[in-house]
C-alpha cells in the first residue's frame, strides 16, 4: 500500500541545536499514526515540516508519492493537510468563527464579495456552528464570542474542530490533549476515532502513553532527532515503549 | 455581555464546558459566579468587549466639563467648528497609525511621510509645471512608497517598527528639506498655478457650523476603514497580526506581505492627508507638522487603541483625535497656558494606557 505522507531524511538545525537529523516517517491511509519522544526530541519541529510551517534545511516530502515542497502553512493546507498546533495557533481577539476561518473565509456573492470584498458573516457563522455541532463540540452558545473569553479546553476544541473540518488528506495532532482534562481528551480521543472513520488519516504526537496506546495503530517513537523505530500498540508493553524513547532499552530490529 | 463575563469566570474557576456532552454533565456549576462578581471586575469585562465606550466617556465629559470651565464661549458654533478643523489632519494620521498600532507596531515617520508627499505635489505642480492631478497621483504614490518601504524594513530586516520608523522619519524629513531647500511653497502661488490642492480647505456653513471639504473627507477615510477592518477578510488578518503574529502566520495568513500592504494603505492614508493639509495650512512648508507624529500616537492610545496590538477600533481613534482637540481648545478658551495643555494631555496618556492595561488583565 503507497503510503499518503512520506518524510525522507529531514533535517533542521537552529544554529548548533540539530532538531531533526535525518528523519524519516510514513503515514499510511486510514491509519492514526502517534509519535512519542522525550522532550526535544524533535516531534514538534517534525511535524511543522510536514505542515509548511517550518522550512527544512534537506530532506523530501512526498504526498500521494508526488514531490511536495511547502514553503508556508498556507500550501500545505490547500493540499488538505490540516495542523492543531501544540500552541493551538488561535487569535484571541478574534471570535470562533473568525479564526476557524482565518485565512479562508467566505466572501459574499456577486459585486460585494468580488469586488468590495466583503465576508459573509452569517456563511461563516452558520457553517462554524455546523461544523463544531457535527463534532459534538458545541455546548459553546455564541459563536461569535471571542476566543479569549472560552476556557482552554473549549480552545481546544475550536482549534481541532478547525482541523478537522478542513482536513481532507492529514490531519496532525500536536499534544492536543496536554491542556486538557479527563473528560476533554476522552473527547478529543473519539474525534480522532470519528476522523478516522472518515477515512482521514492521523498522526498524533503525545506525551500521553496511555491515550497513544488506546487510539494508535503505530507507533513511530522518536529520539535526538530522528526516527528510532515503529512499534505496533498490539505487540508491545508501553513500559518498553518508553524504555526504547528514553534510551534505556535498545528497540526491536525490524 | 453577561455571557462572555460568566464564560470567563468559568475559565477561572478551570470549568470547561465543551465537554458536557459526554455524560456526566456539571450543570450544577454553571450559574455559580454571577453573584461574585464585583461591580468593578463587570465594569472591566464591559470595557474589555467594547473598548470603544472609554474615549466616548472622556469626550463627552471633557465637553461637559470645559462647557463648564470655559463657559458659552466654548459651545459657539464657531469654537465648536474651529475643534473639527483643527483636528482634520491629525485625525487622518490618527487613521493610518490606528492600522500600524493594531498590527503591534508603531509609526513615527507619519507626519514626515504627509510632507514629503506635499511637497511632491506642490512642487510639481507649482514650480514644475506639471498638471495637478498628476502632481497629485505623485504624491499618493510617494505616500504609498513610502509606507511599504517601513513595511519592508520592518518585515525584511525584521527590525522593531519603532527603530524602522525612527530611522525613517529622519530619512523622510531629510528628503523634505532636500526637495524644498528649507523653501515653504506659498499659498498666493499655490492658488494661481493649481488651486486645486487647496480644495479640501474649502469650507461650507451648516447652520452657523463651518466645515471644511476636509472635514468630510476625513469622517470618509474613518468610515472606509472601519468596513475595512471589519467587513472584509484584510481587516481581520490586521487584528490576526497584531493579536498574535505566530499564530496567524500559522493559520495560513502571509503575515510579512500582509504587513507591507497594511504600512502601504497607511502610507495612502497618510498622502491623502498631505492634499487635506495643503488645503488647510495654505502653503506647503518643510517644517510644519513636526507634533504630528507623536500627535496621531497620541490620539490612538486615547482612542483606546492597545499599543501591544490586536485590540482597538477605528472610530475609537476619530474620538481620541476629538479628545485631543478638544482639551486643546478648552484649555486655551479657559486662558490656560499651552505648557499646561501639554500637561494635561500627558496625564491623559497616561490614564489611558493605564486604563487600556487594566482592561486587558481581563484576558490573562
Ligand atoms: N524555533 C526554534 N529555535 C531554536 N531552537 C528550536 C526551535 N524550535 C525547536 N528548537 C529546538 O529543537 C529541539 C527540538 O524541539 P521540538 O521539536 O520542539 O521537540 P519536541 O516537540 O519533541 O519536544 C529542541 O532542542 C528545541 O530547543
Ligand atoms: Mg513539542
Amino acid at each position: 500500500m503507497q503510503p499518503v505522507l512520506v518524510a525522507k531524511k529531514l533535517s533542521k538545525k537552529y544554529g548548533k541545536v540539530v532538531a531533526l537529523d535525518s528523519a524519516d516517517l510514513e503515514l499510511y491511509p486510514g491509519e492514526v499514526l502517534g509519535v512519542i519522544g522525550d522532550n526535544g526530541a524533535g516531534k514538534s519541529t517534525l511535524i511543522k515540516v510536514l505542515c509548511g510551517a517550518v522550512i527544512p534545511d534537506s530532506g523530501e516530502i512526498l504526498l500521494d508519492g508526488k514531490n511536495v515542497t511547502f514553503t508556508s502553512p498556507i500550501e500545505a493546507r490547500k493540499l488538505g493537510i490540516e495542523t492543531v498546533y501544540q500552541n493551538l495557533a488561535l487569535s484571541p481577539a478574534l471570535s470562533i468563527t473568525d479564526n476557524m476561518f482565518l485565512g479562508r473565509e467566505i466572501r459574499q456573492k456577486g459585486f460585494m464579495g468580488s469586488f468590495l470584498k466583503f465576508l459573509d458573516k452569517k456563511a461563516m457563522a452558520d457553517e462554524a456552528r455546523k461544523r463544531l455541532s457535527d463534532l459534538g463540540l458545541l455546548t459553546i452558545q455564541n459563536i461569535n464570542q471571542l476566543v479569549e473569553t472560552l476556557s482552554g479546553g473549549q480552545r481546544q476544541g475550536v482549534a481541532v474542530a478547525r482541523a478537522t473540518s478542513f482536513g481532507t488528506k492529514v490531519v496532525i495532532m500536536d499534544e492536543p490533549t496536554a491542556a486538557l482534562g479527563v473528560k476533554e481528551s476522552r473527547r478529543v480521543l473519539e474525534l480522532i476515532g470519528e476522523v478516522r472513520s472518515r477515512g482521514i488519516p492521523i498522526i498524533l504526537i503525545s506525551h500521553n502513553m496511555p491515550h497513544v496506546f488506546e487510539v494508535a495503530d503505530r507507533i513511530h517513537i522518536h529520539r535526538l532527532g530522528t526516527r528510532l523505530c515503529v512499534i505496533d500498540p498490539k505487540k508491545h508493553e508501553m513500559s518498553d515503549a518508553v524504555a526504547y524513547m528514553t534510551g534505556a532499552k535498545q528497540p526491536p530490529q525490524n | 455581555m453577561n455571557k462572555v463575563s460568566d464564560d470567563i469566570s468559568k475559565d477561572l474557576k478551570d470549568q470547561p464546558k465543551f465537554t458536557t456532552d459526554i455524560g456526566e454533565k456539571d450543570q450544577d456549576h454553571h450559574s455559580f459566579d454571577l453573584g461574585e462578581q464585583t461591580t468593578l471586575k463587570k465594569i472591566q469585562h464591559f470595557l474589555h468587549g467594547n473598548p470603544t465606550i472609554v474615549p466616548v466617556i472622556i469626550l463627552i465629559l471633557s465637553v461637559i466639563a470645559f462647557g463648564f470651565i470655559a463657559g458659552g464661549k466654548f459651545f459657539s458654533a464657531f469654537n465648536l467648528s474651529l475643534i473639527v478643523q483643527q483636528v482634520t489632519i491629525v485625525g487622518i494620521l490618527a487613521a493610518a497609525q490606528t492600522l500600524i498600532i493594531l498590527t503591534a507596531g508603531i509609526d513615527l515617520s507619519v507626519a514626515a511621510m504627509m510632507v514629503l508627499a506635499s511637497v511632491f505635489m506642490g512642487k510639481l505642480s507649482v514650480e514644475m509645471g506639471v498638471p495637478t492631478l498628476p502632481a497629485i497621483a505623485v504624491g499618493f504614490i510617494s505616500g504609498i512608497a513610502t509606507g511599504a518601504f517601513n513595511g519592508l524594513l520592518v518585515t525584511r530586516l525584521r527590525l522593531p517598527p519603532f527603530i524602522v520608523t525612527l530611522g525613517t522619519w529622519n530619512i523622510f524629513f531629510a528628503l523634505v528639506i532636500f526637495f524644498t531647500g528649507s523653501q515653504s511653497i506659498r499659498s498666493s502661488d499655490i492658488e494661481v498655478n493649481a488651486p486645486l490642492l487647496h480644495f479640501w480647505g474649502e469650507r461650507i456653513n451648516l447652520g452657523g457650523f463651518v466645515f471644511t471639504y476636509g472635514a468630510f473627507l476625513m469622517i470618509g477615510i474613518f468610515v472606509f476603514l472601519w468596513f475595512l477592518l471589519n467587513k472584509t477578510a484584510w481587516g481581520r488578518h490586521v487584528y490576526a497580526i497584531g493579536d498574535d503574529k505566530e499564530a496567524a502566520e500559522l493559520s495560513g495568513i502571509r503575515t510579512d506581505r500582509m504587513l507591507v500592504s497594511i504600512y502601504a494603505v497607511a502610507g495612502l492614508v497618510v498622502a491623502i492627508g498631505a492634499w487635506v493639509s495643503i488645503g488647510r495650512v495654505g502653503s506647503v512648508s518643510p517644517t510644519s507638522f513636526y507634533e504630528g507624529n507623536l500627535d496621531s500616537i497620541t490620539a490612538v492610545v486615547i482612542g483606546g487603541t492597545s499599543l501591544f496590538g490586536g485590540r482597538g477600533t477605528i472610530i475609537g481613534s476619530l474620538f481620541g483625535a476629538l479628545i485631543v482637540g478638544v482639551f486643546s481648545s478648552g484649555l486655551s478658551i479657559a486662558g490656560l497656558d499651552v505648557l499646561w495643555q501639554r500637561f494635561a494631555l500627558g496625564c491623559l496618556i497616561i490614564v489611558a494606557v493605564g486604563i487600556d492595561q487594566w482592561i486587558r488583565k481581563v484576558s490573562a
